[in-house]
């Protein structure tokens, strides 16, 4: 069994892994990182619920090979928060009550992010072609939405954000 | 399997002669799902975006140099590229979603070798060239060349693509695309239209037309562009436009679309890119 020895940085963190050779980034974070905040809808690409930032960029994580992100930065949803204050987008969400079972939360959330990074101000139709790459059988997408409207317009008024509850 | 990631062109092709099911990748957005669907898996997979000719994008005099790996996101987001090629600009913007576009590359679109991809429409009516590489060297050939049949290309299994040139039409040039989908975003196109034009006044004086998904590979559809050229775009020049490229396309029924609706829907989409075309090239509105 071919293994590769890779190092990337993890929410920060740099980080080091032996993966057997062709397993998926989204196998990595969860088995070897133990990351399970990212999840595995559909492994094709088409639900979006393993997304991170890789370098700053969405991708889906069933469809990049660990070894990819050799000497690169990868953002998982563990990595939204800052410390114990929550991302602006996880308040909205929390408080417009975006979510429903959770799955496709982690994915939606970081879409997001990757949407408001580049651009602060998206109009409603802006925010679901941006979000278009994740699937909600949950909520009809209204309230992930609006949420994200409320969190752009926080983030624009540098409101601060709500400390998590301990 | 291993998984290699060369920093050179002449690593790359070393590495993929070294072994007879060695596979090439850019973003592996169709690879990896082949490979969970069952298709054999490749002893050795390459991974072309660490060269750096596969994931830059040059302008040297009139010509655009574009990597066959460089992601589409990095394209639509070029505005100088966009505003050269609007119509491939969108069309490569079609593919996937966000995530998508991050990773999916001309390179992989074209040699996918879907009948149904975006991209490669608008690439034929550009006149893209692809340069590939193999151990007897580089060729160009035409991109309306490479793909001969749906998952087949006229490439050789030692052979993949370094990247694609493009000519910087003039200002009274224009190209445009359209895609039918039964869903806004997220979906495969069922029939995709690219038109390129050039106006002479109020007088189209050349045409090109590519049609994608009603075919086993995107046409050319020389009937269509005939029918356009020495016209004002008029009525009587768009219907003949359309019923050529409904003639021209051999599509096939699927879940998606029956083939009547895709000879019907493939002359409708080429005229109104036809005359998102013209507009663009500075032609008065149609």
């Amino acid at each position: 069994m071919t293994r590769t020895h890779i190092t990337f940085t993890l929410n920060g963190d740099e980080t080091e892994m032996l993966p057997e050779c062709g397993t998926s980034l989204l196998d990595a974070l969860r088995d070897e990182a133990g990351l399970t905040g990212v999840k595995e809808g559909c492994g094709t690409g088409d639900c979006g619920s393993c997304s991170v930032l890789v370098d700053g960029a969405l991708n889906c994580s069933c469809l990049m090979f660990v070894e990819e992100v050799d000497g690169r930065e990868v953002t998982t949803i563990e990595g939204l928060a800052d410390g114990s204050t929550l991302h602006p987008l996880q308040t909205a969400f929390l408080e417009g009550a975006a979510l429903q079972c959770g799955i496709c939360t982690p994915g939606v959330l970081i879409a997001a992010k990757a949407l408001l990074d580049r651009n602060s101000s998206p109009t409603e139709s802006e925010i679901r072609f941006g979000l278009a790459g994740n699937l909600c059988r949950c909520t009809g997408y209204d309230k992930i939405v609006r949420s994200v409207q409320e969190a752009a317009v926080r983030i624009n008024a540098g409101t601060p954000t709500n400390e998590m509850d301990s | 399997m291993k998984i290699a990631s060369p920093n050179t062109v002449a690593e790359a092709v070393e590495l993929l002669a070294s072994e007879g099911d060695a596979r090439v990748f850019a973003g592996a957005t169709d690879l990896i799902p082949q490979m969970r669907s069952g298709r054999p898996e490749p002893s050795v997979l390459i991974d072309l975006k660490r060269i750096d000719r596969l994931i830059s994008v040059d302008v040297t005099g009139t010509t655009w140099t574009i990597g066959a790996a460089v992601p589409t996101s990095g394209l639509t987001s070029n505005d100088a590229f966009a505003s050269a090629f609007p119509g491939l600009a969108e069309a490569s913007g079609l593919i996937g979603s966000d995530q998508i576009q991050n990773r999916s590359s001309w390179g992989g679109n074209l040699c996918n070798a879907s009948p149904a991809a975006d991209s490669v429409p608008s690439l034929i009516v550009n006149e893209a060239r692809a340069v590939i590489a193999s151990p007897r060297g580089e060729r160009t050939v035409a991109v309306n060349d490479v793909v001969t049949g749906p998952g087949q290309t006229s490439l050789a299994a030692d052979e993949f693509v370094v990247e694609f040139l493009l000519d910087r039409p003039s200002p009274s040039t224009a190209d445009a695309y359209l895609r039918m989908t039964p869903r806004t975003e997220m979906d495969i196109a069922v029939v995709g239209a690219a038109v390129r034009l050039t106006l002479d006044g109020d007088t189209c004086s050349a045409a090109s037309v590519a049609l994608s998904a009603v075919a086993p590979t995107a046409i050319q559809v020389d009937e269509a562009s005939a029918a356009l050229v020495g016209s004002s775009l008029d009525e009587a020049a768009l219907q003949a436009l359309a019923a050529a490229c409904s003639a021209a396309s051999r599509p096939i029924d699927d879940r998606r679309g029956t083939a009547d609706y895709r000879r019907q829907v493939a002359g409708v989409l080429a005229r109104r890119a036809t005359q998102i075309a013209a507009k663009r090239a500075g032609g008065s509105d149609l």
